[in-house]
């Protein structure tokens, strides 16, 4: 079990338990999040499942794929060191208590 | 006249080798391309989830998977399930396919990666967003003169009027021929099936339309602005020569007008099937592109791509032999009700995210943003000025072998 802490623009706290290798977009997707739209299903085809990695948990989230760069350039708020797109966050025991900050709007 | 070696040692089924099924997969002795089945998929789709995870289907010697989540595992699997030997029944590796394999769908990594950039950033939601105007107002055009119409034939007058019109215009085209757009867009997805009369009558075009399509990508025929002068640029920097440019220009015209056309009227032929739910998209215009997802969830206008096995590899445990092509039928994972629950209800609230009509992984399709802004477009015109939408006559399938089309939708468009 990974618990991830999705921190909505409003300041609302969910918490939610994953199985590792889901994605911090198809957990939140799955317990029905609403500030993760998730269009393109985990493609990195589309920015809507946009979100800022808490400052504490930036390193062991780790750097942004191949392409994911290019895809956030798309993305509808501001784009930050700490942006990323959820669906290219696979759960990994390490990542548990992991927090992540949601934006104002996803399109 | 001389053969290969290969080819004259191995009697091929629809260009791929034959193979022995591993014991223990179901047999289902059925043709998943005759034209009555396409027609209705439906009863084949459940009966090929029941019978099992993977399944053989000896007429063309393939397996074939239906079941969600295994149809998504293996058509995203790019490891072990290759694009590069086709994603229909020939196996490029052993019989040369009707035209140069395209340098993004027909191809594994690391080649993959370069292409699919390129076009992942001429098709970009940022890039799309930029031809929200022209597709609204083509839109509104056009629905203002359906509507003085009253009673349409919506296949041709609608779901190939938008794209052919917007499209070619979003490319930079300066060369329009709407039905050698719609015509070039049958013959690529009929070939991937096998050598029946579908793919056949769709192929007889052929000598009319490669010619005009391959002049149609050049770079003198295309304007500055648009999405093909976007991939020309990628030529003046270095990623692509000048010729992958036009091969990838090439991609634009295969793959970007048959399938939106067959999803506007795939879309027009739910909401008129459902009443109620174009009465809550008029109300909620928000759930515009959540409806579009479920559209494409519970029509799946790209029914079946194929994989081939790279090497000796396995499906839900059962071992798979290497140049195996695997039918990954998306119709039926996207009907699969241990996935969605009650898949045949058309929700337009469903926001059915996971669906694999746009496919899944790093051959996902890459125009799935341009389709999204075209229905956007068309959707949100619709529900400003009309009022209802009632069929007017049979809705009448198109069988195809890769795509689930109407082929003729009457309906009444009822203005406010």
């Amino acid at each position: 079990m990974v618990k991830v802490t999705y921190v909505a623009h409003d300041g609302t706290r969910t918490e939610l338990d994953g199985d590792p290798g889901d994605s911090v977009m198809s957990l939140a997707i799955a317990q029905g999040i609403d500030g993760i739209v998730g269009e393109c299903g985990g493609s990195m085809m589309c920015a809507t499942c946009h979100c800022y990695v808490d400052e504490d948990w930036a390193e062991t989230a780790g750097p942004r794929m191949d392409g994911e760069e290019d895809m956030l350039e798309s993305a509808a708020c501001e784009v930050t060191e700490r942006s990323r797109l959820s669906c290219q966050i696979k759960l990994t025991e390490a990542l548990d208590g992991l927090v992540v900050h949601l934006p104002e709007e996803q399109v | 006249m001389t053969t290969s070696p290969t080819t004259s040692t191995m009697a091929l089924i629809e260009g791929h080798k034959p193979i022995t099924p591993a014991s223990g997969i179901p047999v289902w002795d059925i043709d998943p391309y005759d034209v009555e089945l396409l027609r209705d998929p439906s009863a084949y789709y459940a009966k090929l989830r029941e019978l099992g995870e993977v399944v053989y289907i000896p007429r063309y010697s393939v397996l074939a998977v239906g079941r969600y989540e295994i149809t998504r595992k293996v058509f995203s699997d790019h490891e072990n399930f290759l694009s590069s030997r086709g994603v229909g029944l020939n196996d490029f590796k052993l019989e040369d396919p009707w035209r140069p394999p395209s340098i993004i769908l027909e191809v594994d990594q690391p080649e993959h990666t370069r292409t699919r950039k390129v076009m992942s950033r001429a098709l970009s939601p940022k890039v799309v967003k930029g031809f929200a105007d022209l597709f609204r107002e083509t839109a509104d055009t056009l629905v203002d003169q359906l509507l003085a119409k009253g009673t349409i034939e919506a296949v041709t007058d609608l779901a190939e009027a938008f794209p052919t019109t917007v499209f070619p215009k979003a490319v930079g085209m300066k060369d329009v021929n709407p039905r050698h757009l719609v015509d070039y867009g049958a013959m690529v997805f009929n070939a991937v099936g096998p050598d029946n009369a579908l793919r056949r009558e769709a192929m007889s075009h052929a000598g009319e339309i490669v010619p005009w399509i391959n002049a149609a990508c050049t770079r003198d025929r295309l304007t500055e602005d648009g999405l093909g002068a976007m991939v020309y640029a990628s030529a003046e920097d270095g990623t692509l020569t000048e010729a992958e440019a036009g091969m990838l220009v090439r991609s634009f015209l295969s793959a970007g007008v048959d399938t939106t056309v067959t999803g506007i009227g795939n879309a027009l032929w739910c909401l008129s099937q459902n009443p109620e739910q174009w009465q809550a998209l008029k109300r909620d215009p928000s759930l515009i592109r959540p409806a579009f997802e479920e559209v494409l969830r519970y029509t799946s206008p790209v029914h079946t791509f194929g994989r081939t096995a790279g090497g000796a590899t396995e499906i839900a445990g059962f071992p798979v032999e290497e140049g195996t092509k695997v039918l990954c039928v998306l119709g039926a994972a996207n009907m699969d009700p241990d996935k969605w629950g009650d898949p045949e209800v058309f929700r337009i609230d469903r926001k059915p995210v996971g669906h694999v009509a746009f496919g899944a992984g790093i051959h996902g399709c890459v125009g799935q943003n341009i389709a999204r802004g075209e229905l956007e477009a068309v959707l949100g015109a619709l529900i400003e000025k009309v009022d209802r939408i009632e069929p007017a006559g049979e809705a009448v399938w198109r069988p195809g072998n890769a795509i689930r089309a109407l082929d003729r939708l009457p309906i009444t468009l009822i203005p406010n």
